[in-house]
């Protein structure tokens, strides 16, 4: 593992990550984990169920932010639970020039919340926004930041 | 279509032997953007301690979605599968799971309770390898929007 369980407290950042996403990313995670809910590649089948546009799976969210809390540990087989809520929808607007491109980004950020020194754990408290592009045509850049995940919650395990 | 209460409690048939395969590893590592040598590079596992590459720690995702189409596809139950939204989700993972992991999984019914004219379905899913060892247990909410919501 990348740190040393006795120097971490409650309070402490683990960092930050961005991840910039596009309509392929959606459709790499549909292929990747069997989940191929049209609402998740489709604008037309995504509104017609009353959706404002596609938006990304859940579990795509919830992994994507999960990896901020292995790479800063070093090794993702030292997350043993695992939990959150989805909060709001991310919703991925079509963008493509000569190719598909990122039409928003996720932006995850982690505290420890808890330090267990008799269980040798961590609970990382995760932050995870996203741009609200529910209304067509907005800027992500200026765009209000959404917490798309909320009790976001990674429990890391240290060895004895 | 409302959901029945009946299902609560119910424990569905076992998924058939799910193999765990270190291109789907990979695959799903990448789709989440996760570089983790671990994933990727067999050499780094074995070096971390591993049998081989290790998946992510949402990666179980793939076995419980698996097992909770019995549920989802039950007519008994009621779920229509367009009007569900994932509302939370949680992984226990008593092991990693690391390629070559041979699984098998099982959803029960732990919860409907009615929310306006829908649903709030929770649902567990045990993963143990096909010899019965525990890997993981995963809990999600399903939130079926009723007519009018």
């Amino acid at each position: 593992m990348n740190i040393t369980f006795d120097e971490l407290e409650k309070g402490q950042s683990i960092g930050e990550r961005r991840v910039e996403v596009s309509r392929a990313d959606l459709v790499r995670y549909a292929g990747a984990s069997g989940d191929f809910n049209p609402i998740h590649w489709n604008q037309d089948f995504a509104q017609g169920v009353g959706l404002p546009n596609v938006i990304a799976h859940g579990m795509f969210t919830m992994g994507a932010a999960v990896a901020l809390v292995t790479e800063w540990a070093g090794d993702p087989g030292a997350v043993v639970d695992y939990q959150t809520r989805f909060s709001k929808p991310v919703v991925v607007p079509n963008a493509f020039e000569d190719r598909v491109v990122p039409s928003t980004a996720l932006t995850a950020s982690g505290v420890i919340g808890v330090v267990d020194p008799e269980a040798r754990t961590v609970r990382v408290d995760l932050t995870v926004t996203a741009p609200d592009l529910s209304e067509p045509d907005t800027d992500p850049a200026t765009a209000k930041e959404l917490k798309v995940l909320v009790k976001a919650q990674a429990v890391v395990k240290f060895p004895h | 279509m409302a959901i029945s209460a009946d299902v609560v409690g119910r424990t569905y048939p076992s998924i058939p032997p799910y193999l765990v395969g270190r291109e789907k590893i990979r695959e799903f590592a990448s789709a989440v953007h996760a570089t983790d040598a671990a994933h990727h590079d067999v050499a780094a596992a074995r070096a971390a301690g591993y049998a081989d590459l290790v998946a992510p720690p949402t990666f179980a995702i793939i076995v419980s979605q698996r097992a909770d189409a019995a549920l989802v596809n039950d007519p008994e139950a009621g779920i229509d599968f367009s009007r569900v939204v994932h509302a939370d989700q949680r992984f226990t993972h008593h092991r990693p799971v690391v390629a070559g992991d041979e699984l098998t999984a099982a959803v029960t019914v732990d919860n409907v309770r009615p929310l306006g004219s829908g649903a709030m379905v929770t649902s567990r899913v045990e993963i143990t390898t096909v010899a019965g060892e525990k890997v993981a247990t995963t809990v999600s909410s399903l939130l079926v929007r009723g007519e009018d919501q």
